[in-house]
C-alpha cells in the first residue's frame, strides 16, 4: 500500500478562569486566610459536618446552617505517593516528585479533606496515623487552600 | 398536546458577575425555589435534568457537579441525566423520561456563568479546529457573517436591526431580573461602539451568570396540585450542519422544521393569529427578525417591517420578548430555560410589571444552541 503523509495540527489552548468560591466558599478560605482555622459546617438534620462549608447536605437536602471551627488534625484515612509529575495549575511551576496525596479526616468532620501529606516514606504512612495541618506563614496565606501547605504526619 | 406541564419555575436575577454565588449556591436556589412554586418536596421528585457547558464551567463532566445542590441526591441519591446544550433541550429530554413511563416528575436545572471563563476562547472552541477555529472566529464574528448575509438577501439595514434592540432593552425596564434595561435611541444604538461590522455594541446581548429551574409533572400529578399546570402542548428539536460554510445564513431550516413540527403536535394553524405571546432566542439584535420569520409568522424578509411597525412590541398584537429578551440578559444555556419560565408566567398571569395586556393562552418559547443557531429548540405552552 503507498505510504502517504498523514498531518496533524497542534494547538495549546489556554482558557483562562475566574472561578467565584461563592458564600461558603468564601467563608472558608477568608478563615484560612486570615485566621489559620479550617471550617466546616454541621447539617442540622443529620449532624454530620461536612468541609469544605457548603450551602446544602445532599442526603437530606437543607442547609447546614451551623458553621463549626474544625480541628487542624486528624487521621490519614489514604494515601498516594504520586510518582509522575504535575505542573500546579495555581503556579504553573512542575511540582518535584514524589509527592504524597493523602484523604484526611479531621477530628471532628464527618467527611475527608483531600491534601498533601509531607511524607514519602511508606513505612510512616498508613491508614489511621494522626496527622495536622501546616500552614504558610502570616503574610503568605492568600485565601486558598494551599495556604495550608501541607500536613505532617505526628509522631 | 402531551400529557406534560410545567408545574414549578424559578430563575435567578441575570447580573455580569456573580461571586456571591457558586454554581451550587445559584442551582440550590433555584431549586427550592422551583419547588415551592410547584407545592412540592424534594422527595416528590424522580428523576432530574442538570444542564451545563464543560467549556463554560471549565471542567469536565460540569453537569455532575451540582447533583447535591438540585437534590438529585436527596435520600440516597435518585435518577438523573445530563445535556449538554440549551435548557429548552433539557426540558425536553425531561418530557421525554417521564413520558418513558418510568417517573411522574422531573427537575430540570441549568446554570452557566459567562464570568468566569473567556466567553472568545470559549466560544472560538466550538468551532472545527483544522479550519475554522485558527481564522479566531467566534460566536460574535460568526453572528456578524450571519448577520450580513441575512441584510444582503432580504435588503435590510443596520437601523433595522437597531429597532429590536431599542424596544427588547425598553422592555427589560418592567423586568427586575434584567441585566441590561435602558431607554435607548436609534441615534445611540447606530453610535455605539462598533464591534463586528454590521453588529455594534447595542445588537449584542450581554455576559450574564445566572440559573434556572422548572418542575415537569406527568397529568397525573399535575391536576392533583394546588396550582394552574402550563401544559406543553407541542415541542420539537432539530439541528441543521455545524460547518457554517455548509448552511446559507440567512436561512434557518432547522427552526422552520421545529417550528412545523410543534405547531403539528399542538394543531396550530396560523401562529400570528393563534399565538398570544413569544419568547424567543434574541442573542443579538437580528435573530429576533429572523428566527421570527422562521418561525412562520411573517414572510421571510417581512419581520423586520413588524418590528418597526409595533406589531411585536409590549402593547403590540403579538409581544415578542416583553421580559427583554436575551439581549438584556444573557446566561448562556439559562436563556432557552428562561424564554419558557417567561412565556409560563405570563400564561399563568403572573408576571408582574411585564405582564402584557389581555390574556395569554397560548405562548412559544424557543431555545438554541451552537453557532448562529444551528439547532433549535420549539415550546408552545398554553393553558
Amino acid at each position: 500500500m503507498e505510504k502517504v503523509e498523514l498531518i496533524h495540527l497542534r494547538q495549546d489552548v489556554d482558557l483562562p478562569y475566574h472561578w467565584a468560591a461563592g458564600r461558603y466558599g468564601s467563608m472558608m478560605l477568608r478563615a484560612l486566610r486570615d485566621r489559620k482555622v479550617i471550617l466546616g459546617n454541621r447539617c442540622p438534620q443529620c449532624n454530620k459536618v461536612y468541609v469544605p462549608p457548603r450551602v446544602v447536605c445532599g442526603p437530606c437536602f437543607v442547609q447546614p446552617s451551623e458553621v463549626v471551627e474544625l480541628s487542624p488534625a486528624g487521621i490519614l484515612a489514604g494515601y498516594s505517593v504520586v510518582n509522575y509529575p504535575f505542573i500546579d495549575p495555581e503556579t504553573g511551576q512542575k511540582r518535584p516528585v514524589p509527592y504524597t496525596y493523602a484523604y484526611i479526616k479531621l477530628d471532628g468532620c464527618d467527611n475527608y479533606l483531600s491534601h498533601l501529606v509531607d511524607e514519602t516514606d511508606p513505612s510512616r504512612l498508613y491508614p489511621g496515623v494522626r496527622v495536622e495541618a501546616v500552614f504558610r506563614p502570616d503574610g503568605e496565606r492568600v485565601g486558598r487552600l494551599q495556604d495550608i501547605l501541607h500536613f505532617r504526619v505526628v509522631d | 398536546m402531551t400529557d406534560i406541564a410545567i408545574v414549578g419555575m424559578a430563575q435567578t436575577p441575570y447580573r455580569r458577575r456573580r461571586d456571591d454565588a457558586n454554581f451550587a449556591e445559584l442551582i440550590y436556589g433555584v431549586t427550592c425555589e422551583a419547588l415551592d412554586d410547584a407545592g412540592l418536596e424534594i422527595g416528590d421528585i424522580d428523576n432530574f435534568i442538570t444542564v451545563s457547558n464543560d467549556f463554560w464551567d471549565g471542567r469536565t463532566i460540569s453537569s455532575m457537579a451540582v447533583q447535591d445542590a438540585c437534590g438529585s441526591s436527596f435520600d440516597g441519591g435518585r435518577n438523573v441525566s445530563t445535556v449538554e446544550g440549551d435548557g429548552t433541550f433539557g426540558l425536553l429530554y425531561g418530557m421525554m423520561r417521564i413520558l418513558s413511563g418510568a417517573y411522574q416528575t422531573t427537575l430540570v436545572v441549568v446554570h452557566c456563568k459567562g464570568s468566569e471563563g473567556n466567553m472568545r476562547l470559549i466560544t472560538n472552541g466550538m468551532f472545527d479546529y483544522i479550519y475554522t477555529r485558527p481564522l479566531g472566529i467566534e460566536a460574535t464574528g460568526a453572528a456578524a457573517l450571519q448577520a450580513r448575509r441575512y441584510m444582503d438577501k432580504y435588503k435590510l439595514t443596520e437601523e433595522d436591526f437597531a429597532h429590536v434592540s431599542i424596544k427588547n432593552r425598553g422592555n427589560a425596564l418592567r423586568n427586575p431580573n434584567a441585566q441590561l434595561a435602558e431607554t435607548l435611541s436609534l441615534d445611540q444604538v447606530m453610535a455605539s461602539k462598533p464591534i463586528a461590522s454590521p453588529l455594534k455594541l447595542h445588537d449584542i446581548s450581554p455576559i450574564s451568570d445566572g440559573a434556572a429551574a422548572v418542575v415537569l409533572a406527568h397529568r397525573n400529578v399535575a391536576n392533583k396540585l394546588g396550582r394552574k399546570p402550563v401544559w406543553v402542548k407541542g415541542i420539537a428539536h432539530c439541528s441543521e450542519a455545524h460547518f457554517l460554510g455548509d448552511r446559507d445564513l440567512a436561512e434557518a431550516p432547522a427552526l422552520r422544521d421545529a417550528a412545523f413540527r410543534a405547531y403539528q403536535m399542538a394543531g396550530i394553524e396560523d401562529p400570528f393569529a393563534e399565538i398570544d405571546l413569544v419568547e424567543l432566542y434574541d442573542a443579538y439584535s437580528y435573530m429576533e427578525p429572523l428566527w421570527f420569520e422562521e418561525l412562520g409568522f411573517c414572510p421571510k424578509g417581512k419581520g423586520a417591517e413588524l418590528i418597526r411597525l409595533g406589531a411585536t412590541a409590549f402593547d403590540g398584537p403579538l409581544p415578542v420578548n416583553p421580559s427583554g429578551g436575551v439581549l438584556s440578559a444573557h446566561a448562556v444555556l439559562v436563556a432557552g430555560l428562561a424564554r419558557v419560565i417567561e412565556a409560563s408566567l405570563q400564561i399563568r398571569g403572573e408576571a408582574g410589571e411585564r405582564q402584557v395586556e389581555g390574556p395569554v393562552e397560548l405562548a412559544l418559547a424557543h431555545g438554541i444552541n451552537g453557532p448562529c443557531g444551528q439547532s433549535h429548540c420549539v415550546v408552545i405552552l398554553g393553558e
